[in-house]
């Protein structure tokens, strides 16, 4: 078969337009080759801009106390020390860095009173450490470095969505592609490819990821004969709006609870304070007063529970629900309102330190935050695991490819900390650009083979193609079912049987994606898009469920009713996964990479 | 609640026509959701744009009952749903398909924008100080989601097409963000006054009007930085003035 596509001809493409997409494509650009960033929506819209409560990194400007070493073993502790070390002490080390380059680049943070980039607080963070411009930090970042970037002279497919990797053997060749607008198809060649492509959040019904979180990068790699690893950590964020319906899911902000926010149930208790895990007795308030001291920058006061870990604050909040003892739709309290009893001027402090949640809340719920309490739950948020890289440059298993952000596994283990989500893709978004730069020159030229090409091709068309058949169905339904099933069989509490029975429930619904057809032509056609989407969010939902089938043990952000404690054996092991040679998803437990002396010292001392 | 009717314009750069549409309308919902539900039961190739759903990205723009909105921010329980709900694409930029335009213009008009250009690092480690003040400043600049609303309601960009030689609101903030940014140090007025036409702008505040983020656009950001351009090329007929008004 003749295809009719475009080529395009890069040393480095980077799939993502994220931060860590973007900090690549700056750091392959500055190295002087030639890139190439293709993403699926328009520049700067990609869910960094989403990202609210702050950037973390220890600069140490409010609190001289802190160091590397300090925000080393906050995320190893975070993670449950299945995080990858050296991957936790690259972070620490030049995240510091990595935002007072942005703010040469033009951000413009909030600052201390001596002038310096002004730190907060957040979950699991010891001391006030992300750096922030009220919550809408994500924005400011992903808008420097797209400002940033447009002068470098790279070039940006927007609204194209990669469908394969292309290889030469065993190394990465490029990847082939469509742009959304008119169908057309590209060839991008390659010598060396980064996928920043972010998450999975729409394999679940309840999240706060845009369509675009369709687990691409993952799934594109794994296919391409790359590893993933720690697939069944996904974070489930605790506030997440639930009310009213169509707004489900949103983020609001940890920052809200960094500010003073108070989790309550119907009754009115603050049922934190009720649980606080022997990992964080030592640091976490006893009472109400102390956590209130904290806040506002009390350096004795310990912190509000409502500050402990992701995964924790998620879990207790779905007990006060199951156990009947929660808001009117199904969520408990957020109360930021409260703090007008301590802070003078306290509507407009609000409204200053958290001015969009103040509006999404006004505009989508008619809340007024300033006045009455949130209604929340937890929401789908991120993926731990992903593409198992490389420490130091990113690289996967399969030579050329880097990953890096949200897609790439390693750096936060069990559960990811607020705040080090905006840090890894600095740090490890640069990283990736920096060695995506140098195989590309020292490996020089890859071949694009036809058989791929055509092959590839042949996937994109065929649910056009069956448009004229009997017994096929709309993508959308498939989506759905496939939401509802990793939703309420693989979501925040799980069992043996029901994770079992969703790996049969995938199976079928892999029969069914085969028969989908998408309506119309290949103009932005979203029936389309989403019938391609579906093998991706296939792959990543059964590597989800089989990894967490596997974890025998509670931990982070995986718990099993099952088995709802930590099993010392499995926190030595990794899950790994690769696709067999008959196409299988193969499974393995792997030892955790050994930790530098100097590293273990350091957790020893910061216990 | 009886369903909705939704008359969705459907089409491409050779035109197009108003199709209506009925769907279920539930509690909370705002348009997007229902061109979603529309999208998913009866038309699945639709074209639409949007990523946040939460008025962060500014992706969802289009032009609802005539009024350039965000499609994820307008809540259905704030339209007249008695009579059909009328949604179209922004009107000044070509349409690609149905609710889909091309905004590329605006990624180029950027791309010639001169670029933030600091002073020196205040400080040994490359970092600056400088206080919340000068933060705050900036922060309404810097709020813009790039929704390209501002753009599309700007009569010198819809009505009479001077894209050539105006870079219409959005950039305009764009500027005020750099020429009021704390550490900021390239000089843009002579650009805004000839290659960014600012002198076209007549102040209607039409763009204030329709910004989703609430950015006060006409006072804020294009009145200073037209005073700046009056101050640096046209002193001499202030000071007539002054003479004349005594």
């Amino acid at each position: 078969m003749a295809i009719d596509y475009q080529t395009h001809e890069y040393d480095v493409l980077v799939v993502g337009a994220g931060g860590a997409g973007l900090r690549a494509a700056i750091e392959a650009a500055n190295a002087g080759v030639r890139v190439g960033v293709i993403c699926k929506s328009l520049l700067g819209k990609a869910h960094t801009v989403m990202a609210e409560g702050g950037v973390a990194a220890a600069m140490a400007n409010v609190d001289e106390r802190d160091n590397w070493r300090v925000h080393f073993s906050d995320t190893m502790r975070g993670g449950q020390y299945l995080n990858n070390p050296r991957m936790a002490e690259l972070h620490a080390k030049e995240a510091p860095d990595r935002v007072r380059e942005l703010e040469a680049w033009g951000a413009v943070f909030d600052r201390t009173e001596d002038g310096r980039i002004l730190q907060r607080n957040f979950g699991g963070h010891r001391y006030p450490r992300l750096a922030h411009v009220g919550d809408r930090t994500g924005l400011e970042m992903i808008r420097v470095l797209q400002d940033h970037a447009v002068h470098l002279g790279m070039t940006f497919h927007m609204e194209c969505t990669v469908v394969d990797l292309l290889k030469d053997g065993d190394r990465v060749a490029g990847a082939f592609a469509y742009d959304r607008e008119r169908g057309r198809f590209m060839v991008l060649k390659a010598k060396a490819v980064v996928l920043a492509t972010g998450g999975i959040g729409r394999g679940f019904k309840i999240t706060s990821n845009s369509w675009e979180y369709t687990a691409d990068g993952q799934a594109l790699a794994y296919r391409a004969g790359a590893e993933l690893m720690d697939m069944e950590f996904v974070q489930f964020h605790p506030t997440g709006m639930v009310w009213p319906p169509s707004v489900r899911g949103i983020l609001v902000t940890e920052g809200v609870r960094g500010e003073g926010g108070v989790l309550k149930n119907s009754k009115g208790e603050r049922f934190m304070f009720n649980d606080i895990p022997d990992l964080y007795k030592n640091q976490t308030a006893d009472n109400e007063e102390e956590g209130w001291r904290y806040v506002l920058g009390d350096r004795n006061a310990r912190r509000p529970p409502e500050l402990l870990t992701r995964d924790h604050v998620a879990r207790c909040i779905m007990r006060e629900i199951k156990e009947g003892r929660g808001s009117p739709h199904g969520g408990v309290f957020l109360d930021i309102a409260w703090i007008k009893s301590r802070v003078s001027g306290g509507a407009e402090h609000i409204k200053r330190k958290l001015p969009s949640m103040y509006h999404q809340f006004k505009e989508l719920a008619g809340i007024d935050i300033t006045e009455e309490p949130m209604e929340i739950g937890p929401t789908t948020h991120y993926m731990m695991g992903g593409i198992r890289v490389d420490a130091d440059t990113q690289m996967a298993r399969v030579p050329g490819l880097f990953a890096a952000g949200e897609c790439a596994a390693g750096l936060h283990g069990a559960n990811r900390l607020g705040g080090n989500s905006l840090s890894d893709l600095l740090v490890f978004g640069k990283r990736a650009g920096e060695f995506a730069a140098i195989f590309a020159r020292e490996r020089g030229d890859a071949k694009v083979h036809e058989s791929q090409v055509e092959e590839a091709a042949r996937r994109a068309l065929a649910p056009l193609e069956r448009q004229a058949a009997t017994g096929s169905e709309g993508p959308f339904q498939v989506q759905q079912s496939l939401q509802d099933t990793m939703q309420s069989l693989v979501g925040i509490v799980r069992t043996e049987a029901e994770m079992a029975h969703a790996v049969e429930e995938i199976g079928k619904l892999r029969e069914r994606a085969a028969k989908v057809a998408a309506y119309g032509n290949r103009e932005y056609n979203a029936g389309w898009h989403t019938a391609l989407d579906l093998e991706n969010l296939l792959t990543i939902s059964e590597a989800i469920a089989r990894s967490a089938l596997d974890r025998k043990e509670s931990r982070g952000a995986h718990f099993r009713e099952d088995y709802p404690n930590k099993d010392p054996e499995f926190g030595k092991l990794n899950t790994i996964l690769e696709r067999g040679a008959d196409g299988s998803m193969k499974l393995r437990r792997e030892q955790l990479p050994p930790m530098a002396e100097e590293l273990a010292k350091v957790i020893e001392e910061m216990k | 609640m009886p369903p909705v009717t939704f008359n969705i314009w459907r089409g491409g750069a050779e035109g197009g026509e108003f199709k209506e549409y009925r769907t279920e309308v539930t509690e909370g919902m705002v348009v997007l959701d229902a061109v979603h539900q529309i999208q998913a039961e009866s038309a699945n190739d639709l074209a639409v744009r949007w990523n946040c759903k939460a008025g962060k990205c500014g992706s969802c723009s289009a032009e609802i009952n005539g009024k350039p909105r965000l499609m994820c921010m307008t809540r259905m329980s704030d339209l007249p749903v008695n009579q059909p709900v009328r949604i179209e694409p922004m009107q000044a930029f070509p349409s690609i398909k149905d609710l889909v335009t091309d905004v590329s213009w605006n990624f180029e008009v950027k791309k010639r924008l001169k670029r933030f250009k600091p002073r020196k690092p205040d400080a040994p480690d490359g970092s600056w100080r400088f206080a919340q003040a000068d933060t705050d400043r900036v922060q309404e600049f810097r709020k813009c989601i790039e929704c390209f609303l501002c753009q599309d309601v700007c009569h010198v960009l819809r009505d009479h097409h001077k894209h050539e030689e105006f870079i219409g609101p959005r950039f305009f903030v764009y500027s005020a963000a750099l020429e009021m940014h704390p550490l900021d140090e390239e000089d843009r007025l002579e650009d805004l006054k000839r290659a960014n036409g600012i002198g076209y702008c007549n102040i209607t505040k039409c763009c204030t009007k329709v910004c989703p983020e609430h950015i006060t656009i006409t006072d804020n950001a294009i009145i200073p930085l037209k005073e700046r351009v009056v101050d640096r090329f046209y002193d001499p007929v202030r000071m007539l003035l002054r003479v004349i008004g005594g």
